[in-house]
């Protein structure tokens, strides 16, 4: 690929969805982009660049953003956020939002959907304590394709391999010839929807929970700085925020701060942080 | 070092699943069939074994049954590793004692996950 077509390629991700794409990353950009060179019948990735330049088809835009931005995925990725989660962080909302009775989850970025789906499992386990609550995952993703397949639910013999306890699998899925599809009482929890972290926040209402797990480690500093100060404004004053385990906030914001040993668990710096009376009973 | 019992009739994948768990440090043994495999046990029981469905003299699942019902047979983590993929199979695995379930192909990532959820890694 041209210098000139690699750097027109990464000013427009940049644009769209604030992908940082650097020059070691060229053969990412060929592997990916072949596909949409074929698929709008050109022959290659330089009549794709000339036809870019040429042509701003916002569809075509579309498809070249979605083929970069899509991730692979694993149900119960890392585990250890989810036990956090089930240890941790639900009995603490399920003290502090006793009289509301309603929680509200992000998956940030939710790619196929599996972030959202293993959170809905694990609240499905605790069913008889969040009976007559109102639960919502919600998981968004720029890609319209990702929604759509996050919405379907289904997912190959190889996807619900990934992470998934196989009692988990025949619990919650059916069989659909070589496909698996999770069933409708924890597709009724979770909904997806298009969304740009890039574009305003506010239409998508408070999240009590917040997963953005590896997103931010795609962004230059500030992005990161400025979809961090868009999701902390997306968060009641007691909110928590999930980073990759591998992402930081610091020298990026100072509204979060960490969670004292809790890895990757975050809260905001001017809430009143994470020490209510349940954390601490179920700590020690 | 943990030890595993690799059962499978196919020496390709035998020695693929020897590979990788290897290089998630097991001391790997292997069988050909399910004869084979309650051989293996009698003389030393693993901590894990990985097992094919279809094998010529004893199949994996009736191999497993007579294990649980073997003295300390109760013991080793069994996950099952199979082209048999549809619920009744996963179902009639899990209702005789198997602990996971993989369903071929498979890679050195899903083996790696199944093992670590089991408790071996």
């Amino acid at each position: 690929m041209r210098v000139e077509d690699f750097d027109m390629f990464a000013t427009l991700l940049k644009q769209r969805s604030g992908l940082v794409l650097t020059k070691d990353k060229a053969y990412l950009l060929e592997s990916r982009l072949m596909p949409v060179a074929r698929k709008w019948n050109m022959k290659g990735l330089d009549e794709l660049a000339s036809t870019v330049r040429t042509r701003k088809d916002e569809a075509l835009l579309r498809d070249i953003t979605e083929a970069m931005t899509t991730n692979e995925s694993s149900f119960f990725r890392d585990q250890k956020p989810f036990d956090q989660f089930k240890q941790i962080v639900l009995p603490r909302l399920l003290e502090t939002r006793a009289a509301k009775r309603s929680i509200r989850i992000w998956s940030a970025a939710c790619s196929s959907g599996q972030e959202a789906y293993s959170l809905s499992m694990l609240l499905n386990e605790d069913a008889a304590k969040v009976a007559g609550w109102r639960i919502e995952i919600v998981g968004t993703d720029i890609s319209a394709e990702m929604v759509e397949r996050s919405k379907s639910g289904i997912y190959t013999q190889f996807e619900v391999q990934r992470g998934l306890p196989i009692q988990m699998l025949v619990k919650h899925f059916k069989q659909q010839g070589d496909k698996w599809q999770i069933g409708p009482n924890l597709r009724q929890m979770v909904s997806f929807k298009e969304w740009n972290l890039l574009g305003d926040l506010g239409g998508l209402g408070q999240f009590d929970v917040v997963f953005c797990r590896n997103v931010l480690i795609y962004f230059d500093q500030p992005t990161k700085t400025k979809v961090l100060e868009a999701i902390a404004r997306q968060m009641p004053p007691d909110g928590v925020l999930y980073l990759g385990g591998a992402e930081t906030v610091l020298g990026i914001t100072d509204r979060f701060k960490p969670v004292d040993g809790q890895r990757g668990l975050y809260t905001l710096s001017s809430g009143p942080g994470f020490n209510t009376a349940g954390a601490r009973a179920a700590a020690f | 070092m943990k030890s595993c019992l690799v059962v499978d009739d196919s020496r390709v994948v035998r020695k693929v699943a020897r590979k990788i768990l290897e290089e998630l440090s097991f001391a790997c043994t292997e069988a050909e069939d399910g004869r084979q495999a309650m051989e293996a046990c009698a003389r030393a029981m693993p901590d894990a074994i990985l097992l094919d469905w279809n094998m010529p003299v004893m199949t994996g699942i009736e191999f497993l049954r007579r294990l649980r019902k073997m003295s300390g047979g109760d013991a080793p983590k069994v996950v099952f590793c199979t082209t048999e993929n549809d619920l009744a199979h996963i179902q009639e695995a899990l209702s005789a004692g198997a602990n996971e379930y993989i369903m071929k192909p498979f890679d050195s990532d899903i083996i790696q996950t199944k093992f670590q959820q089991i408790g071996l890694l």
